[in-house]
């Protein structure tokens, strides 16, 4: 168990390494950099001006140069400084970080409240009318982008209520009522969605489990089906679904970039984004990163679980 | 039973979209509205987020429109009476006989928002910032003010400029809304402070920025206009997505987007508040123009130009193009009906300007036969992937297609497109203008040859038009300067067709009613302070 736990912190390492030489690369050959986009039309300066600028940023340095004094940066857990804003990209991570996790986790409890009880419900009624709607209801979600419900959403409250969320985000500390009103709506665009993959997974690993000899023993020693389907039934389907929902949250954190823009959210999906088409080295480098180092650790924390799910992986 | 929910929530959300659209009263506040009321904060949508806080080095509204409250300048555009100059800072000006002298009086009283009064040494040190700005600082509108050769502070209250030339456009360009007047101690200390902090003496004060989100200002008790600001505060909400920005005007999250919005925007509101809305327009200053590359053959011969600017339908293209998009007028180089811009009795002399579109492809045909143009020559426009310009690129192809011509269209991202655009990677391309006045002066500087001009694009260098827009900049007679605009406008965009002005913009503002005391002016660059602006409930 020690062994398996060392091995996959070790892999972190060359994982990491490899997202930052492919980050720091790839951004390189997009054309056009921040100065250019900053100054290249409407400022009425010349090439030499623009020259020193790129100079202030550190870009007339050859890439092997670039790449060692970010990467030397990173080690020491510094992000370094936003080209665009000349803040600090922690700084700027820092004051999205609480609203993209909060729709994070928001979206994933309401994706577990839904999909486990449906997915549970549709494998158990199987072939009746109640799986039926449950695989409608879950294949709807994943025919419809979550921004796109989100739009629908924002319609719905405009046209019957002559409202639309708050525009700007309060912190659930402050003001949790002002919080609700405006985070709910994007949670549960997102999460229905997200719920959709977890159901349909639930559904099936469910299904597979209950043909399993060992449930039909529980079933003849006489448990009743609710300790079946609970006791050996869900906690043995939970392995895939754990998985979905562990690189689900994951993707959450700065993948949500419409939906944000739909709700207006100051995330860290749209600072991607604007990163990027900004040609803000550093940001983009940071937050690449971070979506990458949570990708890892959310990884690593499955194969804990598994452990736990599952007693053989232990044994190995 | 469950199908019939879903029928009737769809079909009444279509049915509320499809609403008959209420009339508009533009421009007309209510009855109630007449007498400015104090209080209130004006929550507003701005479409981009500011690169850094310093004026005197970005281009972008997006620092303008959040953070001009915060700050005064020395002069300032009449909201009312545009392109009349007022003071703003000064209380009074004078201009020599000759034109080489302007010497300005400052307010006295006039505070900080950090308690310390400013002085004529603020001033010139801006204006130094500006215009002769240290090694390592960015200066966008230097050119501007290349005719300045000194300036000084003969007392507290006294600031004077020293001309090397006369500059016609001098006085407007110390209204310009970009000149914020930074505290001197400050910048000289550290030129770049202003591009992370606040610091002003406008009718707000800074409270907060939080990047992405919003800029929150309160009311500045000490400001320098007795009994103004009207507004407790505002928050500037940035908004990038067009959709969410619409949503939130409709439901009153935010009150008014200063910038624009589009003709179906202005629709959708319209038709959904009716009256509660108030809908104002204006000819803007910002234009599309086709840069064609003068290095490359055949844009080299301007028989050539002259043929791609004829197939140009600008009057259809006008009334069609503005039906979805901003672009609506056409005109020259000067904005359609601004002081210096032609009359259509004129305009319509010029190549590719003429009414009949049937005889200008005819010539258009006739030319590109005479330069040795093949029937289906081909060419690319490149273009970048913002709206008006895929809209206007389309229309454009088409143009050409009617004179026999194969144009491939490229949308590109706006770096590419950029550094395209500056580097001459192109055979034609789209390009836009957009300035916070209307003088010559700055319209015309993009049409100078590259060593006078580091935004001609078209990469030509043609001495008669240097030395018309020279003389024009030092004409101080505006009639005598109008006729040298118009010689100049003659020879850049009809004889010599080195680039093709496409079409002018229109600004469509919707702000709720009870937003008042703010007119619409044809740039969005100025008339941003909020000092007049009150809310009536």
């Amino acid at each position: 168990m020690y062994r398996y736990f060392v091995s996959r912190l070790l892999m972190i390492i060359p994982t990491l390494f490899g997202v930052a030489v492919l980050t720091f690369v790839l951004l390189r050959l997009i054309p056009g950099d921040i100065v250019m986009l900053r100054y290249g039309t409407g400022a009425l300066v010349s090439e030499d001006v623009l020259q020193a600028e790129r100079a202030r940023y550190g870009l007339d340095k050859p890439i092997y140069e670039q790449f060692i004094s970010w990467l030397w940066g990173l080690v020491r857990g510094d992000l370094g400084v936003s080209m665009w804003t000349g803040k600090p990209v922690a700084y700027e991570v820092a004051i999205r970080l609480e609203l993209t996790l909060q729709l994070a986790i928001m979206a994933t409890l309401i994706a577990v409240a839904l999909a486990i009880p449906l997915g549970t419900l549709a494998a158990v009624k199987q072939n009746t009318w109640v799986d039926y709607a449950v695989r409608v209801f879950s294949i709807a979600g994943l025919a419809m982008p979550s921004f796109w419900l989100g739009i629908l959403m924002i319609l719905f409250l405009l046209i019957f209520f002559r409202w639309s969320p708050p525009v700007v985000f309060t912190p659930l500390w402050q003001n949790p009522l002002a919080n609700l009103t405006q985070l709910i709506w994007p949670a549960l665009a997102v999460g229905y969605r997200y719920s959709a993959v977890s159901t349909r997974m639930m559904r099936s690993a469910l299904l597979e489990v209950l043909r399993e000899d060992y449930i039909r023993t529980a079933r003849a020693k006489g448990l009743v089906e609710y300790l079946v389907i609970i006791r050996h039934g869900i906690r043995n389907a939970l392995l895939p679904v754990v998985t979905v929902i562990g690189l689900e949250f994951a993707f959450l954190i700065g993948g949500l970039v419409v939906t944000e823009q739909v709700f207006n959210l100051n995330g860290l999906g749209k600072l991607i984004v604007d990163a990027i088409s900004r040609r803000d080295y550093t940001m983009t480098q940071a937050l690449i990163m971070l979506s990458a180092g949570v990708f890892v650790i959310v990884n690593f924390l499955l194969d804990i679980c598994y452990m736990w799910l599952d007693p053989r992986i232990r044994y190995q | 039973m469950l199908k019939r929910v879903v029928f009737l929530v769809l079909a009444a959300l279509f049915l509320a979209s499809c609403a008959p659209a209420a009339p508009s009263t533009p421009g007309q506040p209510s009855p109630a509205a007449q007498q400015p009321r104090y209080g209130g904060e004006l929550v507003f949508a701005v479409d981009a987020e500011p690169p850094s806080l310093d004026a005197h080095r970005e281009t972008t509204f997006a620092v303008i429109i959040p953070l001009a409250p915060f700050y005064s300048t020395l002069l300032k555009f009449d909201q009312y009476n545009y392109p009349k100059v007022v003071g703003d800072l000064a209380e009074s000006w004078t201009v020599s006989s000759d034109g080489l002298v302007y010497e300005f009086k400052l307010r006295d009283g006039v505070k900080f928002h950090d308690g310390t009064p400013l002085t004529s040494r603020d001033v010139v040190a801006t204006y130094n910032k500006i215009i002769f700005p240290p090694q390592g600082v960015i200066s966008a509108r230097k050119a501007l003010y290349s005719a300045v050769e000194s300036i000084e502070a003969p007392d507290s209250r006294t600031v004077r400029f020293r001309l090397k030339h006369p500059s016609a456009s001098m006085l407007a360009n110390f209204a310009s809304g970009w000149n914020w007047i930074y505290k001197a101690d400050i910048i000289e200390k550290d030129p770049r402070w202003y591009e992370k902090n606040v610091l002003g003496t406008g009718a707000f004060k800074f409270v907060e920025y939080v990047p992405g989100s919003h800029v929150v200002g309160k009311k500045n008790e000490d400001y320098f206009i007795k009994g103004r600001p009207y507004l407790d505060g505002f928050r500037a909400v940035f908004m990038t997505d067009r959709s969410a920005m619409v949503a939130a005007l409709r439901s009153g999250q935010i009150l008014i987007n200063f910038r624009s919005v589009t003709p179906q925007e202005r629709d959708d509101l319209v038709r959904a508040l009716g009256n509660q809305v108030v809908v104002e327009e204006s000819p803007w200053v910002c234009s599309q123009i086709v840069v064609l590359n003068n290095e490359k053959k055949p844009f080299d011969n301007p028989k050539v130009r002259q043929a791609l600017t004829l197939a140009i339908d600008r009057w259809n293209g006008g009334q069609y193009l503005s039906q979805f998009t901003f672009l609506k007028y056409v005109g020259a180089l000067m904005r359609p009906g601004s002081p210096f811009a032609m009359p259509e009795s004129e305009l319509e002399k010029i190549p590719g300007f003429w009414r009949d579109i049937n005889k200008s492809r005819e010539e258009a045909k006739r030319l590109l036969r005479e330069a040795g143009v093949p029937e289906g020559f081909s060419f690319t426009l490149k273009n970048r992937n913002i709206e008006p310009y895929p809209s206007l690129g389309v229309f454009i192809i088409d143009q050409w297609r009617q004179v026999g011509l194969q144009v491939e269209h490229q949308l590109l991202e706006t770096g590419p497109w950029t550094q395209d655009l500056r580097t001459g990677n192109f055979e034609a391309m789209l390009y836009f203008n957009c300035d916070f006045m209307d003088d010559p002066d700055l319209q015309l500087l993009g049409f100078l040859s590259p060593e006078r001009s580091p935004v001609n694009y078209a990469r030509y260098r043609d001495p008669v038009l240097d030395s018309l827009y020279d003389q024009q900049s030092r004409e101080l007679d505006p009639e005598k300067r109008k006729q040298l605009v118009w010689q100049f406008e003659r020879r850049a965009v009809g004889e010599m067709a080195y680039q093709l002005p496409a079409l002018w913009w229109n600004r469509i503002v919707v702000r709720w009613a009870k937003v008042q005391g703010w007119r619409i002016t044809p740039s969005h660059y100025i008339n941003q302070d909020l000092v007049d602006v009150w809310l009536a409930q």
